[in-house]
């Protein structure tokens, strides 16, 4: 082994990887609730009795999963300012184009999520006279959102590793930093070692945490059915 | 005696099968009445009109005297019925439906199961249904279990459940499709009981029924349908004894061998016959 790892420089560094960091959480954090929110009002319109809301959720989830996570934030780095006439940033980008990619995904979780309960529910409700509306928000959906919070646990776990992508268009998340460090200080294996290590001690507790809930909400479930 | 509901000339097809073929039924005020009859003979149907979980084809359907929906007629000269969805909201309210599957709201706690409609569609306070639910709750003889989940109950104790829930939004009348029928054999008697209790205190109901002893017991008219229509009507003596039409004697020679008493047999509770 000729190369000789030297991870002492990291200390040095550490303020600069820490604000990469704090800019990935920060990332993470508003492209998760926003897509959890548009998955929300998606998942309903493809669940709706209407067959026109029916379509705009499914014209939105098919033309974002059928299209690369990463041409998007390209697209969408480049499209926005000329659309909407805001001004371009890097921030807004990444945010915007990991909102509606979490967003089409999440659909498809809230879509199944209510699609699983059971059609007695919806009729016991519907019977004591709720309307559409309220069947879905007092019996359906409490019901489906404990169903789906193992799903919505993994879609947060992919969304971490995914606001990687920002650093193609220079935001200054984790993997960005570590990049302009590398290069700085001419030490890219340890550099990206310790990228990768970080990512490691975030997110393998968060899967762990998933693992658990998927047990506890099966639990939960066959304990409500089991007559 | 005050009608509550009537139904006339109810039809009710899924595509070209018909399978109510104009039913005319009154159900007066206090009266229990049992709906019996072969599967597929369209009793779960016929209820499910009522309140409109599904749609009748034709016929006309009042609740306490007043018409439900909008009569039209087209170019043709042909009649039919219009509905508006809230109507059919404030029609559901006004009557109760028991599932053979129970349906309870997995996720509430008995109590709140009782407590939701009232609270949302009737705009009770919290305390006000709370102390609802305690009086339904009583009437099915389950109030210890008032803060237990649906999944920790018995079949038995999730259909008493379901009953409050549904007598809590104070309908005019009770529909019972098979309420018995998915539970193990040793809780039904609890259900029954519940529901005779019911009949007893004067709720008026339709109960689609398997279980001809309560019928007899408990029903002052019982209805036997067959094929879309009413075959026999009448007393349960008249129909679960001596029934004078061919089709009702084949259908009770096929289930009543271990379960009908003898025509000699007194009713259980004379003082409940209501004649």
């Amino acid at each position: 082994m000729a190369y000789t790892w030297d991870f002492n420089f990291l200390l040095s560094v550490g303020p600069l990887l820490l604000k990469g960091l704090v800019n990935t959480i920060k990332l993470w954090a508003v492209a998760l609730s926003c897509g959890l929110a548009i998955g929300l009002a998606m998942g309903l319109c493809r669940t709706a009795p209407s067959a026109i809301l029916r379509g705009i959720g499914t014209v939105y989830v098919e033309s974002i999963r059928n299209t690369p996570g990463l041409v998007q934030l390209i697209w969408i780095f480049y499209a926005l300012p000329i659309v909407t006439g805001l001004q371009s940033s890097a921030w807004l980008a990444a945010t915007v184009s990991l909102s509606l990619y979490t967003g089409a995904y999440s659909t498809e979780i809230y879509r199944a999520g209510i699609a699983s309960v059971e059609a007695g529910q919806w009729e016991a409700a519907r019977a004591l006279g709720f309307g559409y509306g309220n069947q879905m928000r007092y019996v359906v959906l409490p019901q489906a959102l404990m169903r789906m919070i193992p799903a919505f646990g993994n879609r947060a776990i992919e969304l971490a590793k995914a606001t990687t992508l920002a650093s193609t268009i220079a935001f200054g998340e984790l993997l960005y930093t570590a990049k302009t460090i590398a290069e700085d200080q001419l030490r890219p294996l340890e550099t990206y070692t310790a990228v990768t290590l970080i990512f490691t001690a975030i997110l393998l507790p968060l899967s762990y945490a998933c693992i658990w809930l998927e047990r506890r909400v099966a639990r939960n479930n066959g304990g409500a059915h089991h007559e | 005696m005050s009608e509550v509901l009537r139904l006339e000339g109810l039809t009710k097809s899924y595509g070209k099968a018909p399978v109510l073929k104009g039913i005319d039924l009154t159900v007066n005020r206090g009266e229990t009445v049992c709906v019996v009859g072969a599967s597929g003979s369209g009793k779960s149907t016929l209820l499910r009109c009522i309140n409109f979980l599904g749609y009748p084809t034709a016929g006309r359907i009042y609740l306490e005297g007043k018409l439900i929906g909008r009569e039209v007629t087209d170019r043709a000269g042909a009649k039919s019925m219009r509905y508006k969805e809230a109507e059919l909201c404030a029609v559901r309210a006004h009557v109760g439906m028991v599932f053979q599957q129970f349906n309870l709201f997995p996720h509430m706690t008995v109590e709140e199961n009782v407590m939701i409609a009232p609270i949302k569609i009737r705009g009770l306070s919290k305390a006000e249904a709370k102390e609802r639910a305690a009086v339904h709750l009583q009437r099915v003889g389950i109030s210890e279990k008032a803060t237990a989940f649906p999944g920790q109950l018995s079949g038995g104790q999730q259909q008493r459940v379901a009953i409050a829930r549904a007598l809590a939004m104070e309908p005019a009348i009770m529909l019972f499709d098979e309420a018995t029928s998915a539970l193990d054999p040793e809780l039904v008697g609890e259900v029954l009981l519940a529901m005779r209790r019911l009949a007893q205190e004067g709720t008026t109901m339709l109960v689609v029924t398997h279980e001809l002893g309560f019928a007899y017991n408990v029903a002052r008219r019982v209805v036997f349908l067959h094929e879309g229509t009413i075959h026999e009507e009448g007393t349960p003596e008249q129909v679960l004894v001596n029934p004078t039409k061919p089709r009702t004697q084949d259908f009770l020679r096929g289930v009543t061998t271990f379960r009908m008493p003898e025509p000699k047999l007194a009713p259980a509770d004379p003082s409940n016959r209501g004649e």
